[in-house]
């Protein structure tokens, strides 16, 4: 990718800022102003409601027109307020999101960097998320935001280690942190997807699916956690904490906040998909390769790569509208207690089963 | 080096999404673990009371309304109990009849309100709109029967504004015909959620001591095992005729008198009304609604108690009369008020979150406590 601009630009500077705007533009806040829309019509459906109506065609401009609300809206900050903490944590909240994408492999073209050590930066990177969320409950001299940035900086923490034994299974059996690499790995079909023991045919693969099935289902729980979805919303939890970190944020800098929410799930179900789903193989062949088209190829893993995440967000909505919340000493015993142990002991048994 | 630690003082209120109207908690926290609840009450005063004194019998009946507004019949009903009893007043049996469906739809109504409120504290937003909608048809009876949906003036002293809409008896079996499929829906969704349980099993509970000692009663009551229900124990209007069961908790999920036990005894109360009104509905008899209202009140000197069981518990008028057209002195037993009370003996030691789930539980309205 950062190749195609280069020979067009001739710029090292230029392509490079062209590479990072470009999903961004192309894709965050597109997704966001989409999401939005998806779960306010999932929640209205979910609950015998038909959701916004009035702007568009069932409502489908409603985002924008919320958008253009939120930039004129009065940005408040109060008296006592730590003005510079408190202008600068959603810039690092956003960043940490925003700067998750630039190694997710939409398609085998279109990776914003295509580094080696893929998956530890994104892990790396959306931890930056806590320092932001600790800033915005620290900076609002408010002692809702303080409840809920403590227990967000708790959950996450919490959550990031599950993930990280996860993650590590599929690196022993992968033996890459490329999330490019790994998506090609599991091209073909969907059995040869990594939940499917990966590709080939071999004893190894079928020993490996139901502990393939376990790590999946660990990620998904704590990557829920590490967005703060239901049923672990508890940092936003607004029927105790008004709305937790961000309950002293309004205008953009909400919106702020908002995006990087939005961002974040589908961020998280990048990983999942990238990991556990073929990333963006599609699991029933090409129409690329049946017409003898490669130029669609990419295109079409696009398509599948977006169709997977978005599937998963709508799970997450679909959780969020169905399930109540746990309590904080609740989530973390789920964690503590429960994931980390099966975590790692499906670790080692994935360990012992690569070295047969 | 010790670290120099403080207990957090926080305000809840009164404006908070969870506190049920404008009830103001002090909470002293120590980390997230409450040590101390102080309720400040008194944002929503009327002085119902007072202005009693200042106004006739017939015309206190729609400020009864405005004291617990999710059970505005309810109220209305008790003070007309307390009147009847004053004056002497033998009310038609179709009047009674009415009156007893309205009361029962009006509980449903409410326990609706408190179980679709109290999933939202928990974080289940969705059951909270599946009660509204099934409340929404209750509000449409009752507008087809006085117009108003939500502060009625219906039930008066001696009688009914008016009689019943002509569809109303067929509209009112539709609904528990609708109604039923819907509990249990809910019930599948959110009552015997794992999580649901999770959060209140074991929280919150209220010993069937403590509960006697503070003067709690209705669901809160029940849910610590006591049968105690004014249409069984002190039956009044024409309760004795109908067969229905007084639901307890029983600890079921965790201890005997935890909030889930109070929120269970609320979905089986649903259930036990219907039954009443099913019945009722079926032994509806002809007559005329107006014929006891009285054209003027004015009591003889004495002083009267009337209490009918109120979705809340039980509400109660204690009224002076002077012999005059207005009363000396109304006091109202209001049951949410009562129930307030246990709130700081139930959160001592749990975390904030748990307060919130206790004070749905006790699913308490302020325009009662206030006046």
């Amino acid at each position: 990718m950062f190749d195609l601009f280069y020979k067009l630009t001739g710029s090292e500077i230029v392509s490079g800022v062209i590479i990072s705007l470009l999903p961004l533009f192309l894709f965050i806040l597109p997704f966001a102003l989409f999401a939005v829309l998806l779960e306010r019509k999932v929640s209205a459906h979910m609950q015998d409601r038909l959701g916004p109506m009035r702007v568009g065609y069932h409502g489908i401009f409603q985002t924008i027109a919320d958008i253009l609300k939120l930039i004129q809206k009065e940005d408040i900050v109060a008296k006592d307020n730590d003005k510079f903490l408190f202008n600068l944590a959603p810039i690092i909240v956003f960043t940490g999101s925003y700067a998750a994408f630039a190694v997710i492999p939409f398609s085998s073209y279109f990776i914003g960097s295509n580094i080696n050590l893929g998956i530890f930066y994104i892990v790396a990177i959306t931890s930056l998320a806590v320092v932001g969320i600790l800033m915005a409950g620290w900076a609002s001299n408010n002692k809702y935001s303080l409840l809920g940035s403590m227990r967000s900086v708790a959950q996450i923490i919490s959550y990031e280690i599950p993930t990280i034994l996860v993650i590590l299974s599929i690196v022993m059996i992968t033996g890459t942190m490329n999330l490019n690499t790994l998506s090609e790995m599991q091209t073909g079909y969907f059995w040869n997807w990594l939940i499917f023991g990966g590709p080939g045919l071999s004893l190894t693969k079928f020993l490996l699916i139901p502990f393939m099935f376990i790590g999946f289902l660990i990620i998904y729980i704590s990557t829920l956690a590490e967005v703060n979805r239901t049923p672990f919303d508890i940092p936003e939890a607004e029927s105790e904490l008004v709305s937790g970190y961000h309950t002293e944020y309004s205008g953009m800098k909400f919106a702020m906040f908002f995006l990087s929410e939005y961002a974040n799930m589908f961020a998280v179900s990048a990983i999942v998909v990238a990991l556990f789903l073929g990333g963006y193989q599609s699991p029933v062949g090409y129409l690329g390769d049946l017409f003898n088209a490669p130029w669609l190829i990419p295109i079409e893993q696009f398509f599948w790569f977006t169709v997977k995440g978005v599937s998963f967000v709508f799970v997450q909505m679909w959780l969020r509208w169905t399930l109540p919340r746990l309590r904080v000493d609740q989530l973390m015993t789920t964690s503590w207690k429960y994931l980390i142990p099966i975590a790692f002991f499906n670790l080692i048994i994935i360990g012992i089963i690569t070295l047969l | 080096m010790a670290i120099r630690t403080e207990e957090m003082v926080l305000n809840m209120g009164p404006q908070h999404p969870s506190t049920h109207g404008v009830l103001r908690l002090e909470l002293t926290l120590e980390g997230e673990i409450v040590t101390n609840v102080i309720p400040h009450i008194g944002y929503l005063h009327r002085c119902f009371e007072k202005h009693c004194e200042a106004m006739t019998y017939p015309q206190i009946v729609p400020y009864t309304d405005r004291m617990d507004y999710l059970a505005s019949m309810s109220n209305e009903f008790g003070y007309a109990v307390a009147m009847e009893k004053l004056l002497g007043i033998e009310v038609p049996e179709r009047v009674q009849y009415i009156r007893v469906i309205m009361a029962e739809l009006q509980r449903i109504a409410s326990h609706l309100v408190a179980l679709g409120t109290y999933g939202a504290d928990i974080g289940a937003f969705t059951p909270f709109l599946f009660c509204f909608r099934d409340r929404e048809k209750i509000l449409n009876l009752f507008e087809i029967t006085c117009g108003a949906r939500l502060l009625y003036n219906y039930i008066w002293v001696g009688g009914l504004s008016h009689d019943i809409h002509p569809d109303f008896v067929r509209k009112t079996r539709e609904f528990i015909k609708e109604f039923r499929p819907n509990l249990k829906e809910t019930n599948d969704l959110l009552t015997h959620n794992r999580i649901f349980i999770d959060r209140t099993a074991n929280v919150g509970i209220l010993p069937i001591e403590t509960a006697i000692n503070f003067g709690v009663s209705g669901p809160n009551l029940r849910g610590s095992g006591m049968k105690w229900d004014i249409r069984k124990d002190d039956p009044y209007s024409v309760y004795h005729k109908f067969d229905f069961d007084i639901p307890v908790g029983d600890g079921r999920n965790g201890t005997v008198g935890d909030s889930w036990d109070r929120y269970f005894v609320r979905v089986q109360e649903m259930e036990e009304s219907l039954k009443i009104i099913e019945q009722a509905l079926d032994q509806l008899p002809e007559g005329d609604v107006t014929s006891a209202i009285p054209k003027r009140i004015k009591p003889v000197v004495g002083n009267v108690y009337g209490r009918v069981e109120n979705p809340r518990g039980e509400l109660g008028y204690f009224i002076i009369s002077d012999g005059s057209t207005s009363p000396y002195r109304v006091k109202v037993r209001a049951p949410s008020f009562v129930s307030m009370q246990v709130l700081n003996e139930l959160c001592k030691g749990h975390m904030v979150a748990d307060v919130v789930a206790i004070l749905g539980s006790i699913d308490i309205v302020l325009g009662e406590i206030d006046r």
